[in-house]
């Protein structure tokens, strides 16, 4: 019949795999790097967060620890560090919940008394503000440096992107708890140096996105017509590129947010993070960690704060996902 | 293939150095005085210096550098300062343990998180999926370390006089002693036999050592289980939306119109393709893995790569940690290079370069 | 255009009605479609995106999935209706008796498979041939529709391919087990203008030396000049206007099709502003009263006509096989 016809081009070949890690990264934090307009999104993508019910409950669940937190002295009924042996009460006493019929003569502690003789509840509430404050902070600073290393890594192109990718390669090269384990016994146990040391750890992976998302960006038509114009490359970078980088590190950073709390957690509960007396959630688990046997509430709650905190920030992060990029939305 | 295989491998090789170096770095970084860390507080300044003298703790930072790059490559990982033995001998005791757990772990989370997110995303919206997906969600939000004192209470506490209670710590029952299939079998004791003797399930297994076998077996569940929830959680989230994005390409409906059945449309031609990140993802979890054995295994107290790593950096064990912590770097980095590899063997798109 | 003498009509669509029930309302992509199709055929269904074509030939082969379903209608295949066979008989006849291609032909095929294999497979789920058996018959389809070197081809990955060859692959792979119907869903869309002439020339010696029919489902008139016997003219889930090929271009009757074809800008024509059909495509899931094109009819203003607004007009024959959905060609039309 019919011979091979030079009309007939053979398709582009896909490239090697760096990327393809690169996107499963993506996928497993929840974002496509796809340029989208920052801007007119916006009003859609409130209207389907609001349809999206995984991602209101998220909301819920945020804004009751918001509450807690913001609210702590008035919601706690004893100071977060307050030894109360005074009162007559013992170490790890059973909670008193007067309601359910404990006597009227023991003080109530709704969830019972730690280890240190304070009351736990309290410790609970209190414990909401370190949580959402530490975890706030550690993605803050690694959203901000990893986005500078990323713009400029994207930008520049050439041996200033091979050095820069090089080092975020080999900082992913560790587990993350194990370099932010490392990172803090290098600085010192502490709350501050542990938000670093996850900040740190957590850079590499910012830097990748929008690194990724400058790439793609810096193809795109309008850039090209803008540099034909003469628009300077700071111009550029901060006016073109960086506004559309925005969208998608949203996601990650609100998913961030979630593991941040995780290794925060993880942290204080190696004696890493949070020194006693202040009250946090890892750190309280830790030291009644080997009454699990006898007072199990005392970890079992400690833990479900923590678990409510990161499935809260999830389900948020996963509707805002879906949201604006409705393509991944499942 | 090989070409690329070779850029890959050769691509990796600065990443090592780096690592190399950042692990010397941090390890010199700790606070503390090595001297005093391993001899004491009592030590006087002459000794230290010493000490500092033998152990090259003097020389210009490159040349200390240099020495380290050196013992590296000839395996010399140094000496332990709280043990008294060298860190190869303690990684030959303490890595099996780690890696059977990791492997449980792992094993783990494919089995049940990859047939999940199939069925899930197959049934998209239904009552399995919404239960499997809300289940996942749960189980990516829960810390490791809750988790396993939970399951501890659980199973050592609550379940105590059922058939189902479980050891909640240490890898054997007290008193039970494994007998190292080299010594059974009269074959020479060396670093390899001892290392693959440390993997106690497998030892007991090929012995024959039944009691032994379940020992280790019942021991290992709680941990393997708590270490395994977030990377299956993950998994069955991959699985579903790639099997998702699957199902709604050309392709897949040209396999219907070719009257294939619908089973073999799912899993010869839509699985295949999903498969893909799936496997990437696996290669991540690893990281994932290594980093919670280190809370999996200071719960459960297992002797462990994980724990000894943590222990020696609370009690500023230097080398220990410099040891450990680049073996665990380096074979994170080779396994990603492995999925990488099984990635390029399984999709022919990639192939090419 | 050919004019071969047409036998028997192997499909028989009547009344056929497919409707989606999506979150917003019930789209009725499809509502009420009769189609014939002779043996040795080539039939043209021609009409713009979102009119409704593209989910008749999928209904044809049962391959309309959640939230679309066929609700109403009969497809009679050799008198057999298909709406009533079992899965299992539905899945005998797909690739085997009635096959498909599709648009985009490297996306339509899996791209983890080699060409080979995935031709192979057809003779292995509906032939029962051994693998080896498979890919024999492979190279010697891959040779029929006119692949240069088929031996080396047969392990190609759909990556590797270009368009054109992709889509001979695919149609090497619908035509495997022999089907005495081919649906070809805008199959050279995608494809370079020069490869598209060479498809639409492949297509024809098949109907040709396989006596295979066709239905050729596009929305480019020209392919359908060039192969079609007959042509049917589908608009919002209805057909609008069918007559043969000749008759169609020459003496169109519909004034959408009349749109259609008059917009065709054509060499040596000289015109000042190219003749467009104002309006839109409607909207399926809230469908206006009455014909569906009134809103955009030039026609019924000039004519005056106001039942074109409050009835829904019937195909009615004009001229022996031409038939048109319009009051224009009814008696006591107002």
């Amino acid at each position: 019949m019919s011979e091979q016809d030079p009309h007939d081009q053979p398709l582009d070949n896909m490239e090697a795999s760096d990327g393809i890690r690169d996107e499963v990264r993506m996928d497993l934090s929840g974002g496509d790097v796809s340029a989208t307009t920052a801007g007119g999104l916006w009003g859609t993508a409130g209207r389907e967060i609001i349809r999206k019910k995984s991602a209101i409950v998220g909301m819920g669940m945020l804004s009751i620890l918001l509450l807690l937190a913001a609210f702590a002295p008035i919601i706690a009924p004893y100071p977060p560090n307050e030894v109360l042996f005074d009162e007559g009460v013992s170490p790890r006493d059973p909670p008193c919940v007067h309601l359910f019929g404990c006597d009227e003569d023991t003080p109530q502690h709704i969830l019972g008394i730690d280890g240190n003789g304070r009351d736990y509840f309290s410790r609970i509430v209190y414990g909401s503000r370190v949580s959402l404050l530490a975890a706030f902070a550690a993605v803050l600073f690694a959203v901000v440096w990893g986005t500078m290393v990323g713009l400029i890594a994207g930008f520049f192109g050439g041996w200033v992107d091979n050095v820069l990718m090089r080092v975020m390669d080999v900082l992913l090269s560790f587990p993350s708890l194990l370099l932010a384990i490392v990172v803090v016994t290098v600085l010192g146990p502490g709350l501050i140096n542990a938000i670093l040391a996850i900040a740190i750890v957590t850079i590499p992976q910012y830097a990748r996105i929008v690194r990724s998302s400058v790439l793609s960006i810096r193809e795109q038509e309008y850039v090209s017509a803008d540099q034909a114009l003469g628009v300077s490359r700071w111009r550029l970078l901060a006016h073109r590129i960086f506004p559309n980088t925005l969208t998608p590190l949203i996601v990650i950073a609100t998913l961030g947010v979630a593991t941040a709390v995780l290794e925060i957690a993880s942290l204080s509960f190696l004696g890493l993070g949070i020194q006693p007396p202040t009250a946090e959630w890892g750190s309280m688990l830790a030291a009644e960690r080997n009454q699990v046997f006898t007072a199990p509430h005392l970890v079992f709650f400690a833990g479900l704060m923590i678990m409510w905190n990161v499935l809260g920030f999830n389900l948020l992060g996963d509707g805002l996902r879906d949201a604006i990029d409705p393509r991944l939305g499942r | 293939m090989g070409r690329f295989l070779l850029r890959r491998f050769i691509s990796s090789i600065p990443v090592i150095i780096g690592i190399l170096a950042l692990v010397f770095a941090l390890a010199r970084m700790i606070p503390g005085d090595p001297c005093r860390a391993a001899l004491g507080e009592r030590a006087t300044d002459e000794i230290c210096d010493l000490y500092n003298e033998r152990y090259g703790l003097n020389d210009p930072i490159h040349v200390q550098f240099g020495i380290y790059l050196k013992d590296v490559a000839t395996g010399d990982l140094g000496e332990s300062f709280r043990f008294g033995v060298p860190v190869t001998e303690l990684l030959i005791q303490r890595l099996p343990t780690t890696m059977e757990l990791a492997a449980a772990a792992l094993l783990i989370a494919v089995i049940v998180g990859v047939p999940l997110g199939i069925i899930s995303g197959y049934r998209h919206n239904s009552k399995t999926d919404v239960a499997t997906m809300i289940g996942a969600n749960i189980g990516v939000a829960m810390p490791v370390f809750w988790l396993g004192l939970m399951l501890q209470y659980i199973f050592a506490v609550f379940l105590r006089d059922t058939p189902l209670a479980l050891p909640p710590s240490g890898k054997l029952d007290a008193g039970l002693i494994p007998v190292p299939f080299y010594e059974m079998w009269g074959l020479p004791e060396n670093g390899l036999t001892e290392f693959l003797s440390e993997f106690t399930l497998m030892n007991a297994l090929v012995t024959l050592q039944g009691e032994i076998f379940s020992s280790a077996f019942l021991h290992l569940i709680l941990p393997a289980v708590a270490l395994a929830t977030i990377p299956l959680a993950i998994i069955a989230r991959m699985t579903r939306s790639a099997l998702l994005d699957v199902l709604g390409l050309d392709y897949v409906r040209t396999a219907r119109a070719k009257g294939l059945r619908e089973r073999s449309v799912i899993l010869k031609h839509s699985l295949r393709n999903a498969m893909l990140p799936v496997v990437t993802i696996i290669g991540l979890s690893f990281g994932l893995l290594l980093g919670g054995a280190i809370l999996t295994e200071t719960i459960f107290n297992l002797a462990g790569v994980g724990k000894t790593l943590f222990d020696a950096i609370t009690s500023r064990d230097y080398t220990v940690v410099q040891g450990f912590t680049l073996v665990v770097a380096v074979s994170f980095v080779m396994v990603n290079l492995l999925v990488d590899l099984l990635y390029t063997y399984l999709d022919p798109r990639v192939r090419v370069s | 255009m050919t004019t071969m003498s047409v036998g028997d009509p192997i499909l028989e669509i009547n009344g056929l009605e497919t409707h989606f029930f999506t979150r917003d309302g019930v789209v009725k992509a499809v509502d009420g479609v009769d189609l014939t199709v002779g043996k040795g055929e080539i039939l043209g269904l021609v009409g713009e995106s979102g009119c409704g074509k593209s989910v008749t030939s999928m209904s044809v082969l049962r391959l309309i999935q959640n939230p679309g379903e066929i609700v109403g209608g009969s497809i009679r295949f050799h008198g057999e209706d298909l709406l009533h066979v079992s899965e299992k008989e539905m899945r005998a006849i797909r690739g085997d008796r009635i096959s498909m291609i599709f648009q985009q032909p490297v996306g339509s095929l899996n791209p983890v498979f080699t060409a080979g294999s995935q031709i192979s497979e057809v003779y292995e789920i509906h032939e029962g041939l051994k693998k080896k058996e498979g890919y024999a018959r492979a190279v010697e389809m891959l040779r029929k529709v006119g692949i240069p070197d088929p031996e080396q081809r047969i392990k190609a990955y759909p990556h590797e391919l270009s368009g054109g060859m992709a889509q001979r692959v695919m149609i090497a792979m619908a035509l495997a087990a022999g089907p005495e119907l081919l649906i070809a869903d805008e199959p050279t869309t995608a494809l370079d203008v020069t490869i598209q002439a060479q498809i639409i020339d492949l297509m024809r010696e098949i109907r040709n030396d396989l006596g295979t029919s066709i239905i050729v489902i596009t929305h480019d008139l020209g392919i359908v000049a060039e192969i079609a016997d007959r042509v049917a003219v589908m608009y919002a889930g209805e057909i609008v206007e069918e007559a043969d090929t000749k008759t169609l271009f020459a003496e169109p009757k519909h004034p959408y099709t009349r749109g259609l074809i008059g917009s065709i800008p054509l060499a040596g024509d000289r015109r000042e502003w190219l003749d467009v059909i104002p309006g839109r495509v409607p909207n399926l899931i809230d469908l206006p009263g009455g014909c569906r094109f009134a809103p955009r009819c030039r026609a019924r203003e000039e004519a005056g006509l106001t039942m074109c607004t409050e009835q829904r007009p019937e195909l009615t024959g004009v001229n022996g096989e031409h038939t048109v959905r319009c009051f224009l060609y009814q008696e006591g039309a107002k």
